[in-house]
């Protein structure tokens, strides 16, 4: 077994000095507290501050903990925000796809719409921000579950609701199919939710990877598919390239 | 040939973007940052114009490196800035002689009364299309030349020039000290008081009106034209428009024809109609500017009703308050309740402009009671922009005698769901946000696209432009009503609070 990440040690120690006393330090009082350098100390603040753990006082350049740390129970990104944050990726995706474009996070076993692009036909259209959807029958769904362990945990046992001839019934079948969206990194509902209609999503990560939330886009199945029903690979490119975006800007690793 | 893009930059009031495009008008990368807001006593707004030139140098090569390009790749690159806001700066240094001086500063408020009260005053609304006020940034130069020693004489010198955002940029990037070329475009131009809104150049009366030598200022070009090439950041690449950021926004939107309109929701608020090629006057509190000017073309002017304070509350409620993280929470901590509970926002932190234009007024909050709580305020905060917005919509109904059909929106606060929803609700009319929020950047691009013959023409442009999403009204019209009344009657309170012997 590998032994303690010491880097890891460290912050946790930083952390630990900060919710002691007055919780505002400067960076030599941290580096001398625990006997690091202080360009130690320095980069293991700034990741923690990057991470929102620790926030730095901008008249006096005092350390103490982030708003981030206090939070670490609730959602850790607003779900206004995230829409903030990828509306204009998701625009982009509209314009270069031709479809509509949605972004969904999970919530108490459903996927909840936050963000919704129309198809940029200029046809009537009808926002669907607040909708929640089934987890299992759409990409978006599929993509959550596949990657966040909390909304993968929300799936009741037994079959599945059925929505089509091809939803996914059995958590056999949905535990097959989500390690095969790990592999690739994305996932689509071929008619799984509706007939004659087909969706592509990847995921939105944030800082140290966590998945936040899922991008898609969605249409008619002659649009999204080739004629063996697989969706376009320049579609899926579209897609994962716009999720990555957010995600870039979202703090996330790249990948 | 390797595909080739169009850079925009859009130096904002809080930030500046550079954004890359390609040819359909489609976001490729963008890169932000933002610069510090000085506020050194009540009232003043300073920002620093090295500090933001400092900014671009980062932001504008990582934008390419995010694109995976080269500035060869660069077709053009056009400007848009925050306006009015006032650069002064050594010539033979290039650096900045003071703090630039927001628009949102009312520094000038004593000086504005003085100069508004002189029998020869009714010119300069005739003259350039504007009266008299703080947010323009003629008095704030007159001031600095004042309030500075020795400064009017080197500017009258020419060794101190001013600028708008702009203008600092492009003389910069082309050189500053070194062959730097010192010009501005008609829109940005026509909100310094200083321009005749006709002839489109700097008028003498208006100069001697406001005490402000002609050698410091820039050469007034039109929107969309090559300027220059750049010598840094992007060395090579053509700097071939600048616009206000307003005005980018409109033409980013393509209103090209008379009658279409759009508002742009960011630090204020904006809303600007295409009049075509006569300035129109307005007897409703609207000003008369420059849309813009594409090349030898005639130009193109705008009707504008502009509203000082909307995302600024926002922050205000972040930082000032403290009350939520981020901008976007304040959605979150709003639909935690149901309506306003009677309380109602008015944020007159520079006074009031449009239709108001009450320099004396200041911010209040009414309507409290113990039953308020942070989420009422929230909404509050919110519905502030929805009345403002409708208060300009209303006086742009009176002065254009047609009725806004729908609103076309953009910037920021358009990601704002709840808010969108309740301006649609005031104004009784669809609203509308098109495929690229960042309309503010696309009409600069546009522009400088245009120059260069990137883009052929306006048509297909226009050919880009797509609903992204669109709100209904869906507001009883007896609330509507009542709570219009409520915000026309918290509006009166703030009047009349600032007296002058008080500063
Ligand atoms: N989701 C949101 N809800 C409400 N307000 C928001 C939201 N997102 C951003 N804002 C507000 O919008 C403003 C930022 O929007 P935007 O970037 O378009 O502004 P801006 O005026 O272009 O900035 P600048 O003045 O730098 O040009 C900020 O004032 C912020 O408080
Ligand atoms: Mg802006």
């Amino acid at each position: 077994m590998p032994g303690p990440v010491q880097s890891i040690e460290r912050a946790a120690a930083i952390l630990r000095l900060l919710a002691q006393g007055s919780g505002r330090l400067g960076l030599s009082e941290i580096a001398n507290s625990l006997g690091l350098a202080r360009g130690t100390a320095h980069g293991i603040l700034r990741t923690l501050q990057m991470v929102g753990f620790v926030e730095q006082d901008e008249a006096t350049g005092k350390y103490q903990l982030g708003a981030a740390l206090l939070h670490l129970g609730t959602s850790y990104l607003d779900v206004n925000e995230l829409r903030s944050r990828a509306i204009n990726w998701a625009d982009a995706l509209a314009a270069r796809s031709g479809e509509a474009v949605r972004i969904g996070t999970h919530l108490q076993g459903k996927l909840l719409v936050v963000h919704h692009v129309f198809r940029p036909d200029d046809t009537l259209q009808t926002l669907d921000v607040g909708v929640l959807l089934p987890m299992h029958a759409t990409a978006m769904g599929k993509v959550l579950l596949a990657y966040d362990a909390n909304a993968a945990a929300a799936v009741p046992d037994g079959d599945l609701e059925p929505f089509s001839r091809r939803t996914i019934r059995t958590a056999k079948e949905l535990t097959r199919a989500l390690s095969g969206i790990r592999e690739v990194g994305w996932a689509a509902d071929v008619e799984e939710t509706t007939v004659g209609e087909a969706s592509v999503a990847a995921p939105i990560r944030g800082y140290g990877g966590l998945v936040v939330g899922a991008m898609g886009i969605s249409g008619p199945i002659e649009r999204l598919c080739d004629p063996h029903n697989r969706p376009r690979p320049d579609l899926v490119t579209f897609v994962r390239d716009a999720a990555r975006a957010v995600s870039r800007d979202l703090g996330a690793p790249r990948w | 040939m390797a595909e080739r893009y169009v850079m925009s930059i859009d130096q904002g009031t809080t930030s500046t973007r550079c954004i890359l495009f390609d040819h359909g008008g489609r976001l490729v990368s963008v890169t932000q940052r933002e610069h510090k807001q000085h506020f050194p006593r009540p009232g003043w707004v300073e920002h620093d114009a090295t500090e933001i030139w400092r900014n671009l140098e980062q932001i504008g090569p990582k934008a390419l490196a995010q694109a995976g390009i080269g500035s060869g790749e660069v077709a053009a690159v056009g400007i848009a800035n925050q306006r009015e806001t006032t650069v002064l700066w050594d010539r033979h240094t290039g650096i900045p002689v003071t703090r630039a001086v927001v628009w949102q500063d009312t520094r000038t408020d004593m000086l504005v009364e003085e100069l508004s009260r002189r029998p020869d005053a009714y010119i300069v609304e005739e003259l350039c299309g504007l009266h008299v006020a703080t947010y323009f940034s003629a008095p704030t130069i007159r001031w600095l030349l004042d309030h500075t020693p020795g400064l009017r004489e080197r500017a009258e010198r020419g060794d101190v020039l001013f600028g708008t955002m702009e203008s600092w940029l492009i003389w910069k990037l082309t050189g500053g000290p070194d062959g730097g070329v010192h010009v501005t475009d008609v829109t940005n131009a026509s909100r310094t008081l200083l321009m005749n809104i006709n002839t489109l150049s700097w008028d003498d009366t208006l100069l001697d009106f406001f005490g402000v030598p002609r050698a410091m200022l820039p050469e007034i070009r039109p929107s969309a034209q090559t300027y220059g090439a750049a010598t840094r950041v992007m060395p090579g690449v053509r700097i071939a428009a600048a616009l206000g950021d307003q005005q980018a926004a409109l033409f980013g939107q393509t209103c090209f024809a008379v009658g279409e309109a759009k508002c742009t929701y960011g630090t204020g608020s904006f809303l600007l109609l295409n009049t075509g090629h006569e300035p129109i006057r307005s007897t409703h509190g609207l000003l008369t500017t420059v849309g813009y000017q594409i090349g030898d073309e005639p130009a193109v002017y705008a009707l504008e009703g502009s509203i000082a304070i909307t995302g600024a509350l926002v922050q205000w409620f972040r930082d000032g308050l403290g009350l939520i993280g981020t901008a976007p929470e304040i959605e979150t901590m709003a639909r935690t309740v149901d309506d306003n509970g009677g309380c109602y926002i008015v944020p007159a932190f520079s006074g009031l402009f449009a239709p108001h234009w009450r320099s004396e007024a200041r911010g209040i909050i009414v309507g409290l009671t113990s039953y308020i709580t942070k989420g009422h305020l929230a909404r509050a905060v919110l519905e502030a922009t929805g009345w403002q917005t409708r208060e300009v919509v209303d006086a742009m109904n009176a002065d254009s005698g047609l009725n806004l059909r729908t609103l076309n929106v953009d910037g920021g606060m358009t990601a704002n769901n709840l808010l969108m929803q309740f301006i649609a609700d005031v104004l009784n009319v669809p609203v509308v946000r098109p495929m690229v929020a960042e309309t503010v950047s696309l009409g600069a691009a546009y522009a400088a696209g245009l120059a260069v013959g990137y883009w052929p023409d306006l048509e297909g442009l226009r050919r880009n432009w797509h609903r992204a999403a669109q709100w209904l009204p869906a507001m009883d019209p007896a609330l509507r009503a009542r709570e219009y009344d409520s915000w026309q009657r918290a509006v009166e309170r703030t009047f009349d609070w600032i007296k002058p012997h008080e500063e």
